[in-house]
């Protein structure tokens, strides 16, 4: 199996995904340099990594060569961990020590926000989810539009809940909040209103979590 | 357009004309019309803003958000088993096959599979909750098009599907009955006797809506060749179920992918319509909920004996990792991205819901149609507000 | 006179108001209880209103009477005299209407010798009504309603006009009662058993007499107007509490009205074959007094067989499109009706 980075733990031993490891060898051919990592699970699924700048070409090559014709969607991941924890803090304490590292996920990351989609080719049966990182300081990328129209409201969402600017997307305006909303609710600093409002009922009278890992049952 | 359209646009010059001259008096650029957010025909709040020229649709916006509800950040305060209450919420009418996807992304993570029982059960009670959202959907297409009396049929079978969900889970509309690894509890006695008998009702019913809606002429002049989406443009814009079978395309989860459900155990069709219009949407919608029936039957005859849960631990950690699962649900493809840190919750969860990229299609489709076709077309695109909006 | 007393004037005259508010408003009490309350519940396998009096009968008056306790209001761009006068001109269309319809061989409001003419010009005024309606309600969905009601109900005239063409000449005269008097004294081939009710040489007529009636009082599959799932109410949007219930009323009571014409019109009006009694028809002082009685009592259940078609209709199809609608008047049923009146002709020279 093609394995570019050590972002998971998979084995040798298995045999290879030839239909998958034929997508990072097409990605490779087209992009070069601009593909940065994959990870493999065989016969299960894929993950690719391109830079910024050739992710609207990705999309390209994904559709043409690939054959990945269908359009799933795209979103963002905030790698960033929740300042809030689990938005259980109880407000008369001081909030506690939280591990503040960001740590990315498969087919690892260099920055706290990366640009996902996922895409599908009909007549082979497998999907591609591809990556791509969006540089911290000026959260910005190429549209998918002129690849897949059906981007266009994916990507406005996008924009509305992680403050991603998407190059040349015709009309990039909420999706769901007002026009006049401030802040990018997905993000992971902009906090759970409701439990600011309100905090979080646990604190007082949750009863505690049944037991521990070790002891298995049913249910 | 085609000719078809240049020569409604001929046979309408009275109207038109009259309309023309109101036009010069009010705005000549054409009439802005607000359709929702409170209406009688759009499933819930949905607005849709068209630029009328007399009666034909020169633009077209959907405006959602109405029911906005912030899924995807609730999602990380909490849970794993809690996020499988909330996520049921998302398309109320079929609301088992909402939880389907995220367990299975669980399971997938945590590298389990529910023991053989569980996975047929899990795979009745979807093809159950299909049955209860589409067959809503044949009834509320005659409202649409002003046939009130097929909707009553509709409700009336559908309260049969409900008990049996009822009776087996505890809910009728959030059964919140899905676990990791497997289920809550198993079935009622004499549950799959009277499942059995529910199934042949809900034939008759098919039969009798193909009848009295299918079969009328009106109905069918109302929705031959009227928007129509192309194999190409659907599969760009992602749409999914019976939308792009409808467009001819082959593409259906249940046979085309392998997932821990009972799926390659049982024989069924995928109804697939080379037409892509309306009607082609709701024929094949038809012919699924028969097909669902068949399907249920079948699975009913085999369920294997055994547990219905697996070995889970008390307190749930899913392991580190990414997971995306998509199962076909009655609405299109709804899929869960789950990336897990090794918590008691999710970390991050996209929901990728079908009639979001559904419902992205209309101000593409609705150009150029009438404004009682604008109706019809979303009738027969079939959204649920709940899965627009998350 | 159904009596054999001298009325002054003013007390006929009183006697032929009360009879006509009671000849349009009772078929739509009865319709709107019996047929949309009652009919249209069981179809749908539900009971209907069944709280307010016995199986729900009082159910209208309770109706009634919310309609009438409610607010007033008006938009405040609204054209306030045209959009108080709209319903009122729906109304009175019916009233002109039931005018020329005779009950019994002496219970008539007046004996028009152009009746169906004046029927058939009296019937468009509702038109207007909708139209008022629809444009002074300063409202889109309104005005859309108003514009496809003015195409349609302008359109669907025709047809009206050209199937009742045929009974015309079959009857040779336009006065409705001399229709009535010779549908129930001729005879088929010399059999007078059964009277020579129109509807059986002019059965096409009687179809596109019954589309175009069912266009006319904007019912499904012609509801186009109204589209409840897409116009909310059409040009009915704004109106709301006394106003409502005019137009509620009209719609019903002039499908009761419709009815009754058809009736007259097509299957005998009033009377039974008079070849049952003995009865003459060049001599109407032979028709027995009762039959003033027993007159209004048919006409009202032939007029509830007409509606209960019509409701029946309106309850199972799905609606036309607006332009599909135009298509059917235009193309469909007008040829079809002229075709009609032409074998009509034929026919009546030949035999």
């Amino acid at each position: 199996m093609a394995k570019l980075s050590d972002a998971t733990n998979e084995t040798l031993a298995l045999p290879g995904d030839a239909l998958r490891e034929g997508v990072v060898t097409a990605l490779r051919e087209a992009l070069g340099a601009g593909l940065i990592d994959a990870l493999i699970k065989p016969n299960d699924d894929i993950w690719v990594r391109v830079s910024a700048d050739v992710w609207q070409q990705a999309g390209r090559v994904l559709r043409d060569t690939v054959g990945c014709d269908y359009f799933c969607f795209i979103s963002a991941i905030d790698w960033m961990p929740s300042p809030f924890g689990r938005s259980e803090d109880d407000p008369t304490a001081p909030p506690p020590e939280r591990d503040t590292a960001i740590k990315q996920g498969y087919a690892g990351g260099t920055t706290r926000m990366q640009v996902f989609a996922r895409v599908t080719n009909l007549s082979k049966h497998f999907g591609v989810t591809i990556k791509a990182d969006v540089p911290d300081d000026a959260p910005m990328i190429d549209t998918w539009v002129p690849v897949y129209a059906g981007a266009n409201w994916h990507e406005r969402e996008c924009h509305e809940m992680f403050g991603i600017g998407f190059q040349g997307h015709p009309d990039l305006r909420n999706m769901y909040l007002p026009t006049d909303f401030e802040g990018h609710p997905l993000r992971k600093d902009f906090p759970l209103l409701a439990r600011m409002v309100k905090p979080w009922p646990g604190i007082v009278d949750v009863e505690p979590l049944p037991g521990d890992d070790s002891e298995e049952g049913t249910e | 357009m085609t000719d078809l359209a240049d020569r409604q646009k001929l046979s309408y010059i009275a109207a038109q004309a009259a309309d023309a001259r109101l036009n010069v008096e009010l705005e000549t650029e054409g009439m802005t019309l607000n359709i929702g957010p409170q209406h009688p025909a759009t499933h819930g709040t949905l607005r849709i803003i068209v630029r009328l020229d007399g009666e034909q649709v020169i633009w077209a916006e959907p405006s959602a958000g109405y029911m906005h509800r912030g899924y995807e950040k609730l999602t990380e305060v909490r849970t794993f088993p809690q996020v499988t209450s909330l996520v049921n919420r998302i398309d109320w009418l079929g609301s088992f096959a909402n939880e389907v996807p995220f367990i299975l992304a669980a399971e997938k993570l945590m590298e389990i599979e529910a023991p053989p029982r569980a996975q047929w059960i899990r795979t009745i009670l979807f093809e159950l909750s299909r049955i209860a959202n589409v067959s809503l959907f044949l009834g509320d297409l005659g409202v649409q098009l002003g046939a009130i009396t097929p909707v009553f049929m509709a409700f009336r079978d559908r309260e049969y599907v409900l008990n049996l969900i009822e009776s087996a889970t505890g809910g009728r509309f959030h059964p919140n009955f899905d676990r990791i690894g497997g289920l809550k509890d198993d079935l009622p006695e004499g549950w799959i006797t009277e499942t059995k008998q529910v199934m042949k009702k809900l034939r008759n019913f098919c039969d009798e809506i193909e009848a009295l809606l299918f079969g009328n002429e009106i109905f069918q002049s109302r929705l031959r060749g009227i928007g129509v989406i192309p194999a190409d443009v659907a599969k760009q814009y992602g749409l999914s179920g019976a939308n792009l079978r409808a467009s001819g395309v082959d593409w259906d989860l249940r046979r085309d992918q392998q997932l821990p459900l009972a799926y390659d155990k049982v024989d069924f069709k995928v109804w697939t319509h080379p037409d892509g219009d309306s009607f082609a949407r709701c024929w094949i919608r038809l012919q699924e909920t028969r097909e669902a029936t068949k399907i249920v039957d079948q699975l009913l005859d085999g369920i294997p004996s055994g547990p219905v849960m697996a070995k889970v631990p008390r307190i749930i950690k899913v392991p580190a990792g990414e997971a995306w699962v998509s199962t076909e649900n009655p609405l299109g493809e709804m899929g869960y991205y789950v990336v897990s840190k090794g918590d008691l919750g999710p970390f991050r969860v996209k929901i990728r819901s079908a009639s979001f990229n559904n419902i992205s299609i209309v101000p593409w489709v609705l150009r150029g149609v009438y404004v009682p076709d604008v109706i019809s077309i979303l009738a027969s695109l079939y959204f649920i507000l709940g899965d627009i909006d998350r | 006179m159904i009596f054999a007393v001298d009325l002054p004037y003013w007390a006929q005259s009183l006697l032929r108001v009360l009879g006509g508010t009671v000849a349009v408003l009772l078929p739509a009490g009865t319709i709107v209880y019996l047929f949309l309350f009652k009919m249209m519940s069981f179809m749908q396998s539900r009971l209907g209103p069944m709280e307010a009096g016995p199986y729900g009968s009082m159910q209208l008056f309770a109706e009634v009477g919310k309609w009438l306790q409610k607010e007033d209001i008006a938009p405040a761009r609204a054209d306030l005299r045209v959009f108080r006068a709209a319903p009122i001109v729906v109304l009175v269309s019916t009233f002109l209407l039931v005018a020329v319809v005779p009950f019994g061989p002496d219970a008539y409001f007046t004996n028009f010798e152009a009746g169906v003419f004046y029927m058939l010009a009296v019937s468009s005024i509702s038109t207007l009504g909708i139209l008022m309606a629809g444009w002074s309600s300063a409202n889109k969905y309104s005005l859309l309603g108003g514009l496809r009601a003015a195409g349609q109900l302008i359109a669907y005239e025709l047809p009206m006009v050209l199937a009742v063409i045929g009974v015309v000449i079959q009857a040779g005269s336009m006065n409705l009662q001399t229709i009535v008097l010779k549908q129930n004294s001729d005879s088929i081939f010399g059999f007078d058993g059964l009277g020579y009710p129109y509807i059986l040489t002019q059965f096409v007529a009687f179809m596109v007499f019954m589309i175009a009636v069912q266009a006319e009082l904007t019912q499904t599959p012609f509801d186009m107007p109204i589209a409840e799932s897409e116009l909310v109410s059409g040009y009915m949007t704004e109106y709301s509490g006394f106003r409502f219930l005019i137009f509620f009323i009209a719609e019903f009571a002039t499908a009761g009205v419709f009815a009754l014409i058809a009736s007259v019109l097509f299957l005998g009006g009033w009377g039974v074959p008079f070849a049952w009694f003995g009865w003459d028809a060049a001599d109407p002082g032979s028709i027995d007094n009762w039959m003033n009685i027993g007159g209004p009592l048919i006409m009202f259940s032939k007029m509830m067989v007409l509606t209960a078609l019509i409701m029946w209709v309106r309850f199972s199809y799905p609606r036309f499109r607006e332009d599909q609608l135009q298509r059917f008047a235009w193309k469909v049923l007008i040829p079809v009706s002229l075709v009609n009146i032409m074998l009509t002709a034929i026919f009546k020279v030949a035999f």
